[in-house]
């Protein structure tokens, strides 16, 4: 619902590192997208198709990697990757844990131009 | 079966399943140029803009002395009626405004009025969430001399809100009686990220066939470590757990 917005900001900061750069176009954009951050790939794909039109990203591709979530467990003081959830329980101790180290990752971490 | 001897090879079918590359080819000369690909690696959270100011809120918030509520739920999971409730009661001891988000019409700010409490309507015009920068400008509308308390009504909506953090001291999510027990684990994002659960309109629970253990075990699971509140704002059970924890936050 909100990958408009998302995809906007990814746009002007990969613009932004354009101009930093010294650069004309932007060929390439890659997001790094946890499973549980809430944005769906579908529709920032979409949306991203919307406001790249017409600048100098016009035909970047954008690449979305998703990121395995990892759960961290109290009683264990160790990390595990979760099959289902949430929520999540620890598959040595079966305590339910809801602290997510990683799967909310909503990061810009490429931009590739000319 | 034929006797002949197969002479022609069967076609052989491709399928490709790697995924499709929209990567544009190189414009006419780039390669022959040598045009080189300048690439940059960076770590840029997206929600950079909001975070930035829900940072700036969190200071204001600070600066003023200023405690923070965002309460979040479903459209008709009763945050209106439960601020309503709220206000009446505390009110009169504790200075109190309150921000509240809706698509359009002031009917909530309008609910809201009570003497002594500034109340300002941010209409979102289609907007499925507040943002911080939403808050900023209804926070400059607000005369605040004094007020201790700021409760942030959201937009009724259990998925966008969770992502925007809107520099609040606490999140509260709550859940009617009249959702279901598994709205925690279909929509976990606004559970995990709640410092307080209220279990609202507990008053008709019991009509409606509402199971409380077991949503009180759907929240635990989600949010293991959220303070529940189990409550009704039209029979008063529960307000007075609230109404403390409330006096708490500016103890």
């Amino acid at each position: 619902m909100h990958e408009l917005g998302i995809a906007q900001s990814a746009l002007e900061r990969a613009l932004e590192e354009m101009r930093k750069a010294g650069c004309s176009r932007v060929s390439r954009i890659v997001l790094r997208v946890g499973r549980f951050s809430g944005v769906d790939a579908e529709s920032l794909r979409f949306a991203f198709e919307a406001v790249r039109a017409e600048t100098p990203a016009a035909e970047a591709a954008l690449q979305i990697d998703e990121i395995p979530p990892t759960v961290h467990c109290a009683p264990c003081d160790a990390d595990f990757a979760p099959t289902s959830g949430p929520p999540f329980a620890c598959p040595r101790c079966r305590t339910w844990s809801g602290t997510i180290v990683h799967g909310r990752e909503l990061d810009l971490i490429r931009v590739e131009m000319t | 079966m034929s006797d002949q001897p197969r002479t022609t090879p069967p076609e052989v079918i491709v399928v490709d399943v790697r995924e499709p590359d929209d990567t544009p080819p190189p414009p006419p000369g780039d390669h022959l140029t040598g045009t080189p690909v300048r690439v940059v690696d960076l770590a840029a959270r997206l929600l950079d803009k909001n975070d930035v100011q829900a940072a700036a809120n969190r200071e204001i918030f600070r600066a003023r002395g200023l405690r923070v509520l965002n309460l979040v739920s479903s459209p008709g999971a009763g945050k209106t009626t439960l601020l309503q409730r709220t206000l009446d009661a505390l009110a009169p001891e504790i200075r109190c405004a309150v921000l509240v988000g809706d698509l359009e019409t002031d009917n909530d700010a309008q609910r809201l009025r009570r003497p002594g409490v500034p109340v300002a309507q941010i209409t979102t015009g289609g907007a499925c969430h507040l943002d911080a920068s939403m808050i900023q400008r209804g926070l400059d509308a607000l005369s605040l001399p004094d007020t201790r308390l700021l409760f942030i009504e959201n937009v009724g909506n259990l998925v966008c809100p969770a992502s925007f953090d809107l520099g609040e001291n606490r999140r509260v999510t709550l859940l009617s009686c009249t959702e279901g027990e598994d709205k925690p684990l279909k929509y976990p994002p606004i559970f995990t990220s709640a410092h307080v659960i209220l279990l609202t309109k507990i008053d008709v629970a019991e009509a409606l066939g509402f199971d409380r253990a077991t949503a009180l075990q759907n929240i635990r699971r989600i949010n293991p470590h959220a303070e529940v509140i189990e409550l009704s704002s039209r029979s008063g059970e529960g307000m007075e757990r609230w109404l403390a924890y409330l006096r708490g936050m500016v103890a």
